[in-house]
């Protein structure tokens, strides 16, 4: 099953209110996906150039003993189990120090993404991390009930293969071991045997091959066997697409001033004036896209 | 008689319109901030109104008998599947599955509705006033899909008894789905249909659509079972 929720804000009015309407679309399609939760935020505020996101059981101050001779000029914020890394240091330097240390699990990472995820009933896992707390100008959410890998963090959405960029899906591909091998052989590197990983990663390879984000996903028709409803983020914002059959639902609400989208309407029905909102299913085999 | 969602549950409103005291002459029901909730008025079985102030989720009327219900916003997955008898009647927009093995009433949509509308219809009647997405009327055994805007790919496939009515554009026929010719005797049929709704449209104008019977035995014997 699994529920997607994303918001992207047309009016910076709602800026700070982003974690709050995310968390009440978030709790709302607990239900679609009991077994764990994630979410990435966009929010481009930190004097910092970048932002890296962490999961570690390491304590903050041996965290930041660790890093210390290695990072220079960061600031960590510590959220549950998960750290946010502040930096001016580019990923290329940044993202190998932090791969080589065991006990730190690398979550994703770019120039406004905060991404946070963990295993549990979505409704504790949105609290722990604060989610309400939260501003930005997007975020994309995702409650998953397992099917293609274990519950675990690493088998939890969002995906994020690459900076800024982040994927949620709500459905399950068939031929992602073929497709993770060959991406594996263009250098791609995979946390998890989970299917979402591997779309996340054929994503990633195609934009690092300067194809746009539109054609990425229409080739992805062709390449992605299997049922799907995907989110995907970027830093301006964010894209949709069903594959041809659509089983996978998918309701979309735009205002004058925010797209919202969801796995149902009742994960949107607490949206302000939704009941005067443009409310429609996206097409199969067609890429809905907001900003980015 | 008004229920308001935000404040009663689910199946208490549910169980109240399942039960209704036939002895009371309370017919008319609304029911506020519906909240996108799943299988609102399913199984209603009386002669009654009920209005719904907003959208709901899946499922909404599934089953209905005898019951008239309005939906004034969009509805999810399901709408009116295997309904029995009455009017459901949707204001907006309807996901996918609408009337879905729909046994007989009529289920009117307004705007649009999405893929595999009216699939494998047993006898209802859908009307819609907009668009309908792929693979509508798929295996539909009997009833009338009536559709006044466009239809998306393979309308009809697979398709037994049922009859279809577009007005607009048709992307693509399923398999053995073929058009029919459009005589007097169904443009009286389809008038009938709409007259019954007051929609002002010419039947004329509309082409039908039905089996080729390839697919399936098809005896003649069978025909006024359909």
């Amino acid at each position: 099953m699994c529920g997607i929720v994303g918001i992207y804000l047309k009016n910076k009015k709602y800026n700070k209110q982003l974690g709050k309407l995310l968390t009440g679309m978030m709790n709302n399609m607990a239900s679609r996906g009991p077994d764990s939760a994630g979410f990435a935020v966009y929010n481009k505020s930190s004097k910092f150039k970048y932002t890296v996101c962490l999961q570690t059981n390491f304590d903050l101050k041996d965290l930041k003993k660790i890093l210390k001779s290695k990072l220079t000029n960061t600031k960590y914020k510590l959220i549950a189990d998960h750290v946010v890394i502040e930096t001016s240091t580019k990923p290329e330097k940044t993202i190998p120090i932090l791969k080589s240390i065991q006990g730190i699990d690398l979550v994703g990472y770019g120039k406004s993404i905060e991404i946070f995820k963990q295993v549990g009933n979505p409704k504790d896992v949105v609290k722990k991390f604060s989610l309400d707390k939260f501003s930005g100008s997007h975020a994309i959410g995702h409650t998953r009930m397992a099917t293609e890998s274990a519950i675990t963090t690493d088998g939890s959405h969002p995906y994020s293969t690459g900076e800024d960029e982040c994927l949620v899906h709500n459905g399950s591909l068939s031929n992602h071991n073929n497709l993770r091998r060959s991406l594996i052989k263009n250098g791609a590197e995979f946390k998890s045997l989970n299917d979402t990983e591997v779309a996340a990663g054929y994503i990633s390879n195609s934009l690092k091959n300067k194809i746009s984000l539109k054609e990425t996903l229409m080739n992805g028709l062709k390449d992605l066997d299997g049922f799907y409803t995907f989110i995907t983020g970027t830093q301006k914002g964010f894209a949709v697409l069903r594959d041809e059959i659509a089983c996978k639902p998918a309701v979309i609400a735009e205002t004058k001033d925010y797209v919202a989208i969801a796995s149902e309407f009742q994960a949107m029905a607490h949206l302000p004036d939704v009941n005067k909102a443009d409310i429609y299913e996206p097409k199969p085999g067609i890429v809905y896209s907001w900003g980015s | 008689m008004n229920f308001d969602l935000s404040k009663k549950t689910l199946s208490e409103v549910n169980s109240y319109l399942q039960h209704i005291d036939l002895k009371s002459n309370q017919r008319d029901f609304v029911i506020k901030n519906p909240l996108g909730n799943h299988a609102l008025c399913a199984g209603l079985q009386d002669e009654i109104k009920v209005t719904i102030k907003g959208h709901v989720g899946y499922y909404c009327a599934g089953m209905n008998k005898n019951a008239e219900v309005t939906i004034e916003g969009n509805v999810g997955t399901g709408v009116a599947e295997n309904m029995m008898s009455g009017l459901v009647h949707v204001k907006g927009n309807a996901s996918q599955s609408a009337g879905a093995t729909g046994h007989g009433g009529t289920l009117i949509i307004d705007g649009d509705a999405s893929s595999r509308c009216g699939i494998s219809m047993k006898g209802i009647n859908i009307i819609v006033k907009g668009s309908v997405g792929h693979m509508s009327a798929f295996m539909a055994q009997s009833g009338n899909l009536v559709i006044l805007g466009d239809a998306d790919e393979y309308l009809g496939d697979s398709i037994y008894e049922a009859k279809i009515y577009c007005l607009g554009k048709v992307k693509s026929l399923g398999a053995d789905c073929i058009e029919k010719e459009m005589n007097d005797k169904e443009i009286k049929h389809l008038s009938a249909l709409l007259e019954a709704q007051n929609i002002k449209a010419d039947p004329k104008k509309f082409k039908r659509y039905g089996s080729a019977r390839n697919l399936y035995n098809f005896k003649i014997d069978n025909v006024s079972n359909y």
